[in-house]
């Protein structure tokens, strides 16, 4: 590369070094560890010297200062002598780094940037997202909202500005869906349009945040973390409760419990003192993981499997951080060590569980649908407990009368014992001495015996025992098919945790309990050392994560990204954040009004930042084409279980109701035949029927094998996700033109604006208002006129098409309705629901 | 709105863009037959796909995976150890055994003793490979397999031992190979997904080996790569037929009205996200075109269908699914998994099921490799052919029943491979003389894993996705590519 034609950080390295050809006027910010250096040593050097000791070469490592020092990777102010330079810039292979084989690769700039660093010092700053966040100074730009001031300050700089205020319509619909998952209805709308008050928009705000919906559309971000499914996986694929924990959720998401309160529940609410059943199902948070139930398979390997899944599951969720590395090895990014890891898994690691599941002690036979460890906590409805009741009553009745036999029995049989004499185990032969005075431990021995072995055959020749049998079937089959139980943590199980070698669940080391990871802040002094410890720990002032990894998801939840786009790592690798300040400024305001999450959300909800129209022009995409400064609102796809509830929510086929077991709603016909060729159990699927069938997506069951088909770019609830990725495929379209849930919406729809208007125009303008949350404008009734009149001629000239689309959905057609104008219009509403604008959220 | 746009997907956004606007009422007039030709001139120029991939010229552009649930035997099939006839009801010795890790149903057995072949070996073909007399059309291709003895897996059980080898862990999560492939290598033909899963069970349905979502998973990597099961009942992919009452014309006519109003959306907006929306419109459409011509076989000679076997008209087939699989590598899909069930015989191998098993998969499958060297596409289509692992070769049930059948082994077993840049009528590896311990050349999952994506002209090192602050890869951390199976190293 010719000189001339260096890049400017180049320029500026070679002044500072010495080096002729160069000059500048402007005096350059002196760089940013976090910012500048830290990227291109973790990305690239880390790996091999960084905090893993084990993979550590030549005893270098690069993540402290001191220990490079040491080895004179560098020698701050001059960059002749330091051996970094030198390899950087080596042409020898076995001397260059990085080295050849490890795929990376350091640019020129790169480069340039490590030696201007080393000129001005080499000055260390830990990772930014370890230090505890403290509120900045907000930027004096005149704008009130905190929001504003840091977004609008980092705008200024580029040459950009907000974007004026969005349309009403526009804004009430961003608002709905971003708060409760459905559309606002036209009244709404037309309601929040007339309103002209000041707080107009706010009390918009209150009412969706009032909402039994909010919790609904607040809980699906934490079903993906929690990898909630209504079954285990694998084979036999059981089904289960946890559907109870997802009911605990929306409630208290709701009730705007505050986070650090949800928090402690989850993790550790069976550990609260007088713990409420409410509070131990809460803990269903880390019950919620695949559990593998395959013939053969080892039960505590499996356990292992789990206890890997909370480690990682926690720490996604609550620190922001992966540690899975940690498994087998110290981290080579982060400062976590193995010891670190293992330590923390102590606190999940006192479950009374098995690893596997099962029918369970109380079900008849293995061939129930659902099958589940142990530790559960039953939930009965208050019908449920009658019944129960009954049931126990009924059996208890009838096993009394029959308990005095057994006794009599028992008595002679032990009065004449050498009839089995030779069919018994030694040990109970050996007791059998008439006239041997017996203790009782050896009569309760002998009792047992005779209840498991001899009286099976006694007891058949007793009159009236199969009423008793029944009784007793019915009892176990309630308490197994029916009785709702939810699998939970405990702290039942005394067990040592150990440092695993390599994280082989047979190679266990040094014996650990449970502490806080090293490089974070101490556990408080009188923290338990367990899960509440835990809890405690993370909620503590000085915690540098909890509040920035739950600030920066909320805002993900509101503008697609977060500040940090990488929100499942806001470690050393995580990409930098786009307003730090910001972050911190709303991570310290959250902790310190009490970690309330609607409090946080109205903060950001009633910035402009949030209201601003999300059009875009030119100059925002020539200047910021990935819109990180946010001079628009983003425009997001909305989740497919949110197009879903969207679809039956706008034609008024929802059903709203709250909670509750799973439903089945429509899905290709038998849509687990994959499984079916099993003979274990039954995989047909149940269709629910009548109103079932129009219930919100986060109701429909959740077959952890097999999701939903129609539910596309979702977690696959497999393990915890923070982020999902929104993708555009064919498939998608074809879900959306296709699957009957929108093909009888949208017939539905057309039924309902045909009775409703009169004229086309106005049929058209109010399903359009429906499905998109505003009048049709511009060329638009126009060209909605075009779409219904070329459905019109295709209907008109084919009755029976018309008849075999207007018989799809279960729902009832109104038979008055002109069979061919109905079908045109359904049409119609069908290409609405498919529209950019209708799947997106402007 | 996609997650990550790498450059090359820009790149073809805006060929799209300015394709459309050439003329949409055009797209669907396009005839049917020339689907194919253009499939061909994408395979050329794939669309989406990572900058500076493949990383070295490939040798295989497509890879059919005919997987064999429940882990086939290798010492019935494919491994001829004359000895455990010999020794036939005599122990193995421990020294042979080692601390070897067996399955919960074997691992506390008194004795563990030698069980022969159910039926004898034979040498086929010209390169004299010794394979079963049971699999006669597998055995007739001898000259074009490879064949790997010496494969070894750590799972003792068969989901983890599946999740294994199509992602590279045993706990489901992370994204399969095919997904890998789509993601790193882009698709051939947008009209039909880039990555295909087709399963069948057993004649008998014998076994809950059954197929979870998690073996075809994009994990980690954008939704759009997850892998499409076609399935058996209704709409081969989900939902791609038209509702009832909507015929392809009143569609076309409808998706025409409602682009207009798209692009007047786009006027207003401005977002460019929106003609992303229109070509996905516009790709569905031409995707219900493509699966049925895809599962229309009124073309195929007889002869061809004859070779497939007496299965091949039934949908749901191991041999329909071969076939199928077959028209997808003509139009350019890049990974299709067939997974086939019925390998798990604990106690009926030697009662029939190792036999209808083998009747069931050896025709389709030797037609498949047949098929595709007449039509000049193995040379760069790779075809695999293997379970989850082997059996023992000691009897299972033996105490007082006598033996039936054989536990899951995963130390040592066998695979084939054929076309797609593998040296043809090949031996690679050995096990001593109980088919137990590998002797030679061992090949680990993910060595099989790094050999597999060096054909396609990737450095398994290489193709990475950032995920949770670290680089991830189909391979973890382990792997190297097993030059001695390559037709030229």
């Amino acid at each position: 590369m010719p000189r001339t034609t260096l890049p400017l950080p180049i320029l500026i390295a070679g002044l500072i070094t010495g080096l002729p050809g160069a000059s500048f006027a402007v005096e350059p910010k002196p760089l940013d560890f976090n910012t500048d250096i830290r990227p291109i040593l973790s990305e690239n050097c880390f790996y091999c010297h960084g905090p893993d000791a084990n993979k550590r070469k030549s005893k270098l490592r690069l993540d402290i200062r001191e220990e490079a020092l040491k080895k004179k990777a560098f020698v701050p102010g001059d960059i002749h002598a330091s051996e970094l330079v030198k390899r950087l810039y080596s042409k020898d292979s076995e001397e260059v780094m990085p080295p050849p084989d490890s795929h990376r690769s350091v640019t020129e700039a790169q480069r340039a940037i490590l030696k201007r660093w080393i000129a001005e010092g080499a000055i260390y700053k830990p990772h930014w997202t370890f230090i505890a966040p403290v509120r900045s100074p907000l930027p004096a730009n005149g704008e009130k909202n905190p929001v504003d001031a840091f977004v609008v300050e980092k705008l200024a700089k580029a040459g950009l500005t907000l974007s004026p205020e969005a349309p009403k319509a526009t804004l009430l619909r961003r608002l709905s869906l971003d708060l409760t998952g459905l559309p606002p209805s036209p009244e709404e709308t037309a309601a929040f349009i007339a309103d002209t008050s000041p707080v107009a928009y706010e009390k918009q705000i209150d009412r969706l945040m009032a909402s039994p919906h909010y919790g609904e559309r607040m809980a699906l971000p934490w079903l993906d973390a929690s990898r909630y499914a209504d079954s285990n996986g694998f084979q036999q694929d059981g089904d289960t409760f946890q559907w109870l924990w997802r009911d605990w959720l929306v409630k208290n998401l709701n009730e705007d419990k505050p986070f650090d309160q949800l928090s402690t529940e989850m993790l550790a609410g069976d550990l609260l003192p007088n713990a409420t059943p409410e509070q131990k199902i809460a803990t269903a948070f880390n019950r919620n993981h695949i559990l593998n139930g395959e013939g053969g398979n080892i039960a505590e390997e499996q356990r292992y499997v789990s206890l890997f899944d909370r480690v990682e599951s926690t720490t996604t969720t609550w620190l922001g951080l992966t540690v899975a590395c940690a498994q087998c090895h110290d981290h080579k990014y982060d400062p976590i060590t193995q010891k670190d890891y293992y330590q923390w898994m102590d606190a999940f690691n006192h479950v009374k569980e098995r690893g596997t599941p099962s029918g369970g002690p109380t079900q008849t036979g293995g061939r129930s649908r659902f099958r589940l460890d142990t530790t559960v906590v039953e939930a009965p409805s208050a019908e449920q407990a009658a019944e129960l009741m009954k049931l126990q009553a009924n059996f208890d009745t009838k096993n009394k009368a029959f308990f005095t036999l057994q006794n009599t029995a028992f008595a002679n049989w032990l009065a004449k014992p050498n009839k089995d004499k030779g069919m018994l185990p030694k040990e109970i032969e050996a007791l059998l001495v008439p006239d041997k005075k017996r203790t009782a431990a050896e009569t309760k021995k002998h009792r047992a015996h005779f209840d498991k072995v001899v009286f099976i055959e006694e007891r058949k020749k007793i009159p009236g025992v199969m009423t008793i049998d029944k009784a007793k079937a019915a009892l176990d089959g309630y308490r197994g098919d029916v009785l709702p139980r939810v699998m939970v943590m405990s702290d039942d199980m005394p067990r040592d945790t150990n440092i695993l070698d390599r994280g082989a669940y047979l190679s266990k080391k040094e014996k650990v309990t449970f502490d806080a990871p090293g490089f974070l802040p101490p556990l408080p002094k009188d923290a338990p050392k367990n899960r509440l410890g835990l809890a405690q720990w993370l909620f503590s002032p000085e915690h540098p994560l909890a509040a920035r990894v739950q600030v920066n998801r909320q805002w993900q939840q509101l503008f697609g990204k977060g500040i940090v786009r990488t929100s499942e790592d806001l470690g050393v690798q995580s990409d930098r954040p786009t307003h730090q300040e910001l972050l911190d400024w709303l991570a310290v305001e959250f902790r310190e009004s009490g970690w309330k999450l609607k409090a946080l959300q109205k903060l950001i909800l009633t910035s402009k930042t949030y209201r601003q129209s999300s059009h875009i022009t030119p100059e925002q995409l020539q200047k910021d084409p990935e819109n990180k400064l946010l001079s628009h609102a983003p425009r997001l796809r909305l989740p497919s279980m949110v197009l879903r509830d969207v679809a039956l929510a706008s034609s008024g086929l929802l059903n709203g109701k709250i909670g509750g077991v799973p439903v089945y709603p429509y899905l290709p016909e038998n849509p687990w035949e994959s499984l079916a060729i099993t003979k274990e159990r039954d995989f047909t699927y149940p269709t629910s029927q009548g109103t079932d069938l129009y219930r919100r997506s986060l109701y429909t069951f959740w077959r952890r094998t097999i999701a939903p088909v129609n539910m596309f770019d979702s977690s696959a609830r497999q393990t915890c996700r923070v982020r999902t990725a929104t993708t555009s495929s064919p498939l998608h379209a074809l879900t959306m033109l296709n699957d009957p849930t929108w093909v009888e919406a949208a017939r539905v729809l057309a039924q309902s604006v045909t009775k409703e208007q009169t004229t086309d125009e106005a049929r058209l303008a109010r399903a359009f208002a429906r499905v998109l949350g505003r009048e049709p404008s511009g060329k638009e009734p126009a060209l909605l006129a075009k779409l219904l009149a070329n459905q019109r001629a295709v209907y008109a000239a084919d009755a029976k098409a018309a008849d075999a689309l207007l018989v799809i959905g279960e729902s009832k057609r109104d038979p008055k309705l002109p069979v061919a104008e109905h079908a045109a219009l359904t049409a119609t509403c069908l290409a609405l629901y498919n529209l950019d604008a209708a799947v997106t959220r402007d | 709105m996609d997650f990550e746009l790498s450059p090359s997907e820009w790149r073809t956004r805006l060929t799209r863009r300015s394709f459309l606007s050439a003329g949409v009422q055009g797209i669907g007039a396009v005839a049917l037959g020339s689907l194919l030709a253009r499939d061909a001139k994408a395979a050329a120029n794939p669309i989406g796909g990572l900058p500076g991939l493949p990383h070295f010229a490939p040798k295989a552009k497509r890879m059919i995976c005919l997987w064999q649930g429940g882990g086939p035997s290798h010492v019935d099939l494919f491994d001829h150890k004359p000895l455990l006839e010999k020794m036939a009801g005599q122990e193995i010795p421990a020294s042979v055994r080692g601390d070897t890790r067996l399955s919960s149903m074997s691992s506390g057995y008194a004795k563990y003793n030698c069980v022969g072949a159910i039926k004898p070996f034979k040498k086929w073909g010209s390169s004299g490979i010794e394979m079963s007399e049971m699999l006669p059309f597998t055995g007739a291709i001898a000259d074009e397999l490879c064949i790997v003895r010496s494969m070894n897996t750590e799972a003792v059980n068969h989901a983890p031992g599946v999740t294994f080898f199509m992602t590279g862990s045993q706990i489901p999560g992370r994204p399969s190979m095919g997904a890998w492939l789509s993601y790193g290598l882009g698709t051939m033909n947008e009209d039909l997904p880039s990555y295909v899963v087709m399963t069948s069970s057993d004649t008998a349905k014998t076994c809950g080996q059954l197929f979870f979502e998690h073996y075809w998973s994009n994990g980690f990597l954008p939704g759009k790569h997850q892998g499409v099961r076609f399935r058996g009942v209704g709409d081969p992919v989900p939902f791609v037929g038209n509702p009832a009452g909507v015929s392809r014309d009143a569609r076309r006519t409808m998706l025409d009205d409602m682009q207009a109003l798209n692009r007047e959306h786009l006027g207003q907006v401005g977002d460019p996200e929106i003609d992303t929306r229109i070509s996905q419109y516009e790709m569905a459409f031409r995707m219900q075109a493509s699966v049925p011509d895809l599962l229309d076989f009124k073309n195929e000679p007889k002869s061809v269908l004859e070779m497939y076997g007496p299965d091949v008209l039934n949908p749901g087939t191991f041999a329909n699914n071969c076939l199928i699989a077959r028209r997808l590598a003509e139009r350019g899909v890049r990974f299709t998994q067939l997974m086939h069930s019925g390998w798990d015989q604990h106690n009926n191998l030697t009662t029939g099921q190792l036999a209808q098993q083998c009747l069931d998969t050896d025709q389709a499958s030797a037609a498949l490799v047949k098929d595709l060297k007449q039509r000049g596409l193995l040379d760069d289509t790779l075809v695999v052919w293997g379970g989850e692992f082997g059996r023992t070769p000691f009897g299972q049930n033996q105490q007082g029943q006598g033996f039936k059948g054989r536990d899951h082994f995963g130390r040592a077993y066998s695979w084939w491979l054929a076309g797609g840049g593998v040296k043809p009528g090949y031996v690679h590896g050995a096990t001593d003389e109980f088919g137990w311990n590998i002797t030679k050349d061992r090949v680990h999952i993910h060595d099989m894993q790094a050999t597999l994506m060096h054909l396609f002209g990737i450095n398994h090192e290489g193709l990475l996705f950032r995920y949770q602050g670290r680089q991830f890869r189909l391979t973890d951390v382990e792997g190297h590519v097993v030059k001695g199976i390559l037709k030229q190293a």
